[in-house]
């Protein structure tokens, strides 16, 4: 039976697939550029000065502050984030007792994780980070008439961010820690390094392009995720105050917002053009970042340079 | 000058020679390593059967033997290597220096700095030249100047600071075969052992680097104890001065190098240096 299928058949057909695909992303892009390109004026990023300027408004709304909004809940994901998933990491890879049940499930949990919807975190983040943890906050300074934390802002969303995203950390830097060649780690103990200085000057050094791929990706993912800001903090027009215990603007939300809630589609559509283009070469601009570090991860094509 | 005295305790009618203790009639050299009636499992399969055998400082000791025979376990259990893997059980003592070796009170990390170890594979970190001699200084608490200096003699002890000393910020990878391995040495030098195991140093390199390492190792002989394990018969004649024949986790016979290969008392040894079993 597989004998009659012509030999030219499955490279025509795997590369036609494979190129259709390619086209369809290169579209995409071209296609966002093209039409973004007459509302990315200069007025667009920072808003004009003539043009009467109502904070709460979405329709003088401007790409800067949307972007320093996403910037912002990305770096403050991030630093939870990190420690948390190399932490997590280096036990699952170093310190866990190998092939035992506790660190079993902890990695599954880790897989379960990845894969609960986002909505669930966005729930889950106004639920705990908002509710206990803020309300809490609030409990505990005895201010409850006018609560401080226990409303939606951004540092929730960050940490509501933070959890959905640790599944990527982790999974790449237990991958990175784990590929170190054994090599290494036997060469460094045979000098008579401890686990903690094989751990600090080997693992970790040799890890780090492909622990900072995960990061990357990760940081992707996030910057254009909505849905658990929806419950967590996002607004669509702020007075423009980064505080951690205040609503912020945020450019995934504002696509959403201005493609489904609109009060005037036809006035909003320049904004909502720019943050599409503005969001996709975000991601477009972190996954090439992705791709430069896993480059250079491997010491043959580091070699080659 | 090698006398034995065989085992009382052993059953009589077996064909095999035990040793309990190997004394040296005129030591030239005082004894380094000493190991006694050392058994080693790897779960349940035994890799080694009570070895026994006398280090002297400052030689070339030789283990020689067919894949699989105990040669590598046996050197890893002098720097507890053999630590790193799962399952590994433990009976008899050795002893560097008069430490014993398998004594859990031991400082595994300190006993490491004292028995350096080179591998078939050379294995440098993927660091700078200077890097990878400095890790065992680094750790070890040193730096500035004094590690300059340290890093400098390591390589020209290892006969490689002609060839690097302009190279020292490269990748330690773009060197070729023999440095990398050199490099190794280097390494292993620099946090001046007493003993160098080395587990084939040479078999995975052409032919010229092959024997510079040889004459590498002839010149480190001069400071330190070496134990090296090697497939290659005229390499272990070349170079040592005892030989050890290890065969399915046994030692069968210590000898002067000399003597193994002209006139061994075991037939399994001769049959094992005149190539008619490996």
């Amino acid at each position: 039976m597989i004998r009659r299928i012509p030999a030219w058949l499955f490279p025509r057909l795997t590369g036609a697939v494979a190129w259709a695909l390619a086209g369809l992303v290169l579209s995409l892009i071209l296609g966002i550029s093209l039409m973004a390109w007459p509302h990315l004026s200069w007025a667009a990023w920072v808003g004009s000065e003539n043009g009467a300027s109502n904070p709460l408004d979405p329709r003088s709304v401007h790409l800067v502050p949307l972007l320093v909004g996403t910037a912002a809940r990305t770096f403050l994901m991030s630093l939870a984030v990190i420690p948390m998933g190399i932490l997590t990491a280096v036990y699952l890879a170093e310190y866990a007792p190998s092939g035992s049940r506790a660190a079993g499930l902890l990695r599954w949990l880790v897989q379960v994780l990845a894969g609960v919807p986002s909505v669930i975190f966005g729930l889950f983040g106004l639920g705990f980070f908002v509710g206990v943890v803020g309300g809490g906050l609030d409990r505990w300074t005895g201010d409850l008439a006018s609560p401080v934390w226990g409303r939606p802002a951004l540092l929730w969303a960050s940490l509501t961010m933070a959890l959905m995203t640790l599944p990527v950390v982790v999974v790449a830097t237990e991958e990175a820690l784990r590929s170190v060649s054994q090599d290494l780690r036997v060469a460094a103990i045979a000098l008579g390094a401890t686990r903690l200085q094989v751990l600090l000057r080997i693992l970790l050094p040799n890890a780090l392009p492909g622990m900072a791929t995960g990061v990357i990706l990760a940081i992707g993912r996030a910057s254009g995720e909505v849905v658990p800001l929806l419950f967590t903090g996002a607004a669509v027009a702020t007075q423009g105050s980064l505080a951690l215990n205040e609503r912020f603007m945020d450019l995934a939300y504002q696509v959403f917002v201005l493609s489904t809630q609109s009060p005037d589609p036809q006035a909003s559509r320049p904004l909502l053009l720019a943050s599409v283009w503005a969001l996709v070469f975000l991601s477009l601009l972190l996954n090439a970042g992705a791709a430069i570090l896993r480059f250079r991860a491997t010491p043959a094509a580091r070699d080659r340079l | 000058m090698l006398a034995q005295r065989s085992s009382d305790s052993g059953p009589p009618r077996r064909r095999e020679i035990a040793f309990d203790t190997v004394t040296f009639e005129a030591p030239q050299n005082p004894v380094c390593i000493e190991i006694q009636s050392l058994s080693l499992w790897y779960g349940p399969t035994q890799a080694l059967r009570s070895v026994s055998l006398i280090v002297p400082e400052r030689q070339v000791t030789a283990l020689i033997g067919p894949s699989g025979c105990g040669k590598s376990s046996l050197l890893r259990c002098l720097n507890r290597m053999n630590d790193l893997i799962p399952g590994v059980r433990v009976s008899g003592g050795c002893r560097v220096g008069g430490v014993d070796v398998q004594d859990p009170q031991v400082d595994v990390t300190q006993l490491r700095r004292r028995v350096g170890m080179i591998f078939q594979k050379s294995n440098p970190f993927p660091q700078s030249v200077f890097d990878n001699v400095a890790f065992g200084l680094r750790i070890g608490g040193c730096s500035g100047s004094e590690l300059e200096g340290r890093v400098a003699s390591a390589l020209r002890r290892a006969a490689l600071w002609d060839e690097v000393r302009d190279r020292l910020g490269e990748n330690a990878l773009r060197l070729s075969g023999g440095q990398q391995q050199r490099l190794c040495i280097a390494r292993a030098v620099a946090v001046e052992p007493e003993v160098l195991l080395m587990d084939e140093p040479a078999s995975a390199l052409d032919p010229v680097s092959v024997g510079r390492i040889e004459d590498l190792i002839r010149e480190l002989r001069e400071d330190y104890t070496i134990l090296m394990v090697t497939h290659h018969m005229q390499q272990a004649a070349r170079l040592s001065d005892q030989t050890a024949f290890l065969h399915q986790g046994e030692l069968v016979e210590v000898d002067r190098t000399d003597r193994i290969f002209s006139q061994p008392r075991d037939p399994r040894t001769e049959d094992y240096v005149t190539g008619r079993f490996s």
